[in-house]
């Protein structure tokens, strides 16, 4: 049945959205202290750290808004907030 | 880790301030419910950020309709998926503003008539969207741009609603509060109570970084410290009676206090050791009613 009334979106369309641009400290993640519990793909609010081939994570920078709380949070302090470059 | 789901099913792109544990709150009960869910939104900061037009982080099916109706919306949802005899589970997700205040009505009727449906409220204390305006749910003391502490006043003057003590009176089979600062016990929680029959309702600690005045980096230790200080306490209620509490060595409350913005009034220019007493003394009736405290052995 088709909705009359109102308006829809496709599923996920917010990725159009890059809001990686909003960003003034970028997480730096140092890959030799990790020790890959996955406290930060938890926490992360954008839901935007994946991990790569060895199962290490690595961030989206498209979409990450630089607001710390991976480095903050990160057990093993291996994530280091650095001021961006643009 | 068991966290691919969340990212899959709440997309990154929406518009959440940088540390927005409503949206960490997002990911996790996506993480939970899984992809065989309809979620019900009410107007609020959940509502703007995810859904502007024409774009949507939810991969979910989702439906906003107003401020005040979700839990009625919900209801329809439920007795539709009942009729066509489908088993989606439904979730109808509100701040504090609308499940405190606005939606009050639709929440009491859904509860009352007992429709099949887990009711979240992320509870960022205030209407934050629409700038920091005191709720039901503002907790004593806390300066809003309608309670604002100055010369006369020290903020909101009444303290928080116990809104799951007011559903539980409903007769609802399973209500519990929890924290994004503790993601695998909301995550069990909001399985636990989508797999109950009947109205469930849960009541997420959501700390705001604008609202609250903190840095985004912080919203985990903030909703740490209120569990560990007695004034927010992660409990389950199951047919209105507390079984299940989290224990903690208790912090004073103004290590909370002191690390926000809404709460300044309190120590600058001079400390309010009088109204810090009346917060402390929440904390420690808190501590009474649930028994949270753990006696160290000497």
């Amino acid at each position: 049945m088709a909705i009359g009334t109102g308006c829809s979106a496709r599923p996920g369309k917010s990725r159009n959205n890059k809001t990686g641009s909003w960003r003034v400290f970028r997480p730096e993640f140092v890959h030799e202290k990790c020790t890959s519990c996955g406290m930060c793909r938890i926490i992360c609010p954008e839901g935007c750290i994946g991990e790569n081939e060895e199962g290490l994570p690595v961030p989206d920078y498209d979409y990450c808004k630089g607001c710390g709380l991976c480095a903050e949070e990160c057990p093993s302090e291996a994530i280091e907030m650095k001021k961006e470059e643009k | 880790m068991n966290d691919e789901a969340a990212c899959v099913l709440f997309d990154p792109g929406h518009r959440a301030c940088g540390g927005c544990a409503a949206a960490m709150a997002a990911r996790f009960i996506l993480d939970a419910a899984g992809k065989d869910t309809i979620v019900v939104s009410s107007t609020g900061c959940m509502e703007v950020f995810s859904t502007p037009y024409p774009e949507t982080a939810w991969n979910v099916p989702w439906i906003h309709s107003l401020f005040e109706n979700n839990s009625a919306v919900a209801s329809g949802v439920v007795a539709s998926l009942k009729k066509q005899g489908r088993k989606e589970k439904v979730i109808a997700l509100g701040g504090d503003g609308a499940t405190f205040d606005i939606g009050m009505l639709c929440l009491s009727g859904a509860f009352e008539r007992g429709h099949d449906f887990t009711y979240i409220c992320y509870d960022n204390e205030a209407y934050m969207n629409t700038g920091i305006q005191r709720s039901g749910a503002t907790p004593y003391d806390a300066s809003t741009t309608t309670s604002p502490a100055g010369s006369c006043s020290f903020g909101n003057s009444r303290p928080k609603k116990d809104l799951p003590m007011i559903l539980a009176a409903h007769g609802a089979p399973y209500v519990a509060t929890a924290s994004i600062a503790y993601p695998p016990d909301l995550k069990k929680k909001v399985e636990k109570a989508i797999n109950t029959p009947g109205p469930c309702y849960i009541q997420v600690h959501a700390p705001c970084c604008t609202g609250w005045g903190f840095e985004g980096e912080k919203t985990v230790a903030i909703g740490k410290l209120a569990i560990e200080t007695g004034l927010w306490v992660n409990y389950e209620m199951e047919d209105g009676v507390v079984t299940k509490v989290k224990k903690v060595v208790r912090k004073p409350v103004e290590d909370y206090l002191v690390e926000q913005k809404r709460f300044r009034h309190l120590f600058k220019p001079k400390r309010n050791d009088a109204e810090i007493a009346k917060i402390q003394a929440l904390a420690d009736r808190n501590a009474e009613k649930f028994g949270i405290d753990i006696k160290l052995k000497k």
